[in-house]
């Protein structure tokens, strides 16, 4: 596997550079395969990578409407962590962070995994209390947490207004050191490459526009490029799940599609070499290595399928960051972008077998999809290849809505839009 | 984005606030049917295209409207007072399992 190595960079820069091979093939559909998976984003391809390297299942097929990270794994603020309070989401993005911690090697491709750590700040007492308590059971089930001052957040943040203005004063944080950041193109380009060396076909530019059926069996999909056979196929498309679920006759879900954007501005000199996140709005923000400040804030807020947002939030979550950063008031933003939430009625995924026979679903991430890239593909290809869950989905089903089994991390209830 | 207030006029996006699909219609407050109230509760068509949606004038006259706008581009195509949504009365005991 290992094709990268400073050897290989040696020997490639004599030749020009004009040796090496892509990084995937761009093959053919064959007229049927083991497993179909719909959706050629961080989760569809981690699924088809971990489908081949830890099941041997190599006759996969991932299909991309579009380009290879073109969706929301070329989208996200890159953020990975797993500060949760419930048990099946701490386990599950634990499960996460220690698949992050390997992946560049396991990969033999560097997704610059940064364990630059993670700071939410408190900005009242009750707010910190709540920290504590959540901070403990992440401590409880073996996840590193830390809770700062003011004075060391000062330390670790000289640039922090830690007054917010005089309105929301910073009245302490929690730290999960092992939290941080990753780059989100080399994970998308690295487990196309895993897959594709294993004997995964990553179809570009074939969009699923039907599925076939044997009764209520999903027997495979039709698509731009043709019809394609499979025994087995897995939906994994974020915010497009419920266009592509109608396709399988399946009308109702309980996800919404929601927009969130994100920003970066010009690079600027070493700033911050952590990820903070605003306690009294919505605010998370980091600086990339090419000196970019990378944030974010709310979704929009309305359902949409479009994968622009409007002003508002733009001016809230500018306000944000200068009320935390006066010092970047006059830094000027270079770019905006929007992407498509799947946002689920409690705030949690979805990686279950069904809904029909012969299909898997892998949806509701609302904004945290990213950081679940390794651990989403390495449960739902358990999922397929046993047709059961793992220990670490085996919560995150598509009937704890009308069994009455939520994980609602903040208590919010079937407001998607609140999550 | 701009909502043509039916009382206002032209507003901006940041004077309304979302209150969700507007396809909806909760079942007979009387009806013991916990799959319909399950349904009501969870279950969303999430359209692509023309999207009934109710959004309050929160930061003007305080109406709550229906809104049809096409999720795809954002488009408004027309603006009613929620408590006019004609269909939603009429249907609300067909909806609940036909309880009278």
């Amino acid at each position: 596997m290992a094709e990268y190595s400073a050897l290989s960079l040696l020997k490639n820069a004599f030749s020009g550079n004009r040796d090496w091979k892509p990084a995937w093939r761009k093959p053919d559909p064959k007229p049927s395969y083991d497993v179909i998976i719909v959706g050629g984003g961080g989760h569809g391809l981690s699924t088809a990578y971990y489908l081949a390297k830890e099941h041997g299942i190599t006759n996969v097929a991932v299909l991309e409407k579009g380009w290879l990270g073109s969706g929301n794994i070329g989208r996200n603020t890159t953020m990975i962590r797993s500060n949760y309070l419930l048990p099946p989401n701490t386990n599950f993005y634990e499960h996460s962070v220690k698949l992050w911690e390997n992946l560049s090697h396991d990969l033999n491709y560097n997704v610059m995994f940064s364990q630059r750590g993670v700071l939410n700040l408190a900005h009242t007492p009750g707010q910190l209390d709540d920290m504590a308590r959540r901070g403990n059971a992440m401590r409880l089930a073996g996840v590193d947490s830390e809770l700062m001052n003011p004075a060391q957040i000062g330390r670790l943040i000289p640039a922090l207004d830690l007054s917010v203005g005089g309105r929301f004063p910073v009245v302490g944080g929690m730290m999960q050191r092992r939290a941080g950041t990753a780059r989100h193109d080399a994970v998308a380009w690295g487990y196309a490459r895993g897959a594709d060396r294993r004997g995964v076909d990553i179809l570009e530019n074939c969009e699923v526009t039907g599925f076939l059926r044997d009764g209520d069996r999903v027997t495979g999909v039709t698509t731009t490029r043709g019809e394609i056979r499979a025994r087995k196929v897995a939906v994994a498309v974020a915010g497009s799940t419920g266009r592509v679920m109608q396709l399988a006759g399946i009308d109702k879900l309980p996800i919404e599609s929601h927009v969130l954007q994100a920003f970066v501005s010009e690079g600027i000199k070493p700033f911050m070499d952590t990820v903070v996140t605003f306690g009294a709005g919505h605010l998370y923000v980091t600086q990339s290595d090419k000196g970019g400040m990378v944030f974010g804030g709310d979704i929009d807020g309305y359902n949409t399928y479009a994968q622009r947002g409007n002003l508002p939030v733009v001016e809230e979550v500018m306000s944000e960051m200068v009320a935390l950063f006066p010092g970047l008031a006059r830094v000027r933003l270079l770019r905006s972008w929007g992407g498509l939430m799947d946002m689920s009625m409690d705030g949690s995924p979805i990686i279950t077998t069904g809904p029909l026979p012969g299909m898997y679903l892998n949806c509701g991430w609302c904004y945290g999809g990213f950081k679940a890239t390794p651990a989403s593909g390495w449960c739902f290809a358990h999922t397929i290849a046993k047709d059961q869950p793992h220990a670490f989905n085996a919560a995150f089903t598509l009937d704890r809505f009308h069994r009455g089994i939520l994980i609602d991390e903040k208590g919010q209830g079937s407001t998607p839009r609140l999550h | 984005m701009l909502i043509s207030c039916p009382y206002c006029g032209p507003r901006d996006l940041s004077e309304f606030t979302y209150q969700g699909d507007g396809n909806r219609t909760r079942p007979d407050p009387a009806s013991t049917d916990q799959q319909a109230w399950n349904a009501y509760v969870y279950d969303r068509v999430n359209t692509a295209g023309d999207h009934h949606e109710i959004w309050q004038h929160s930061g003007g006259c305080r109406a709550h409207l229906m809104v049809t706008r096409n999720t795809l581009t954002h488009k408004v195509s027309a603006v009613a007072f929620a408590r006019d949504a004609g269909h939603r009365k009429s249907d609300r005991h067909r909806m609940s399992g036909g309880a009278a």
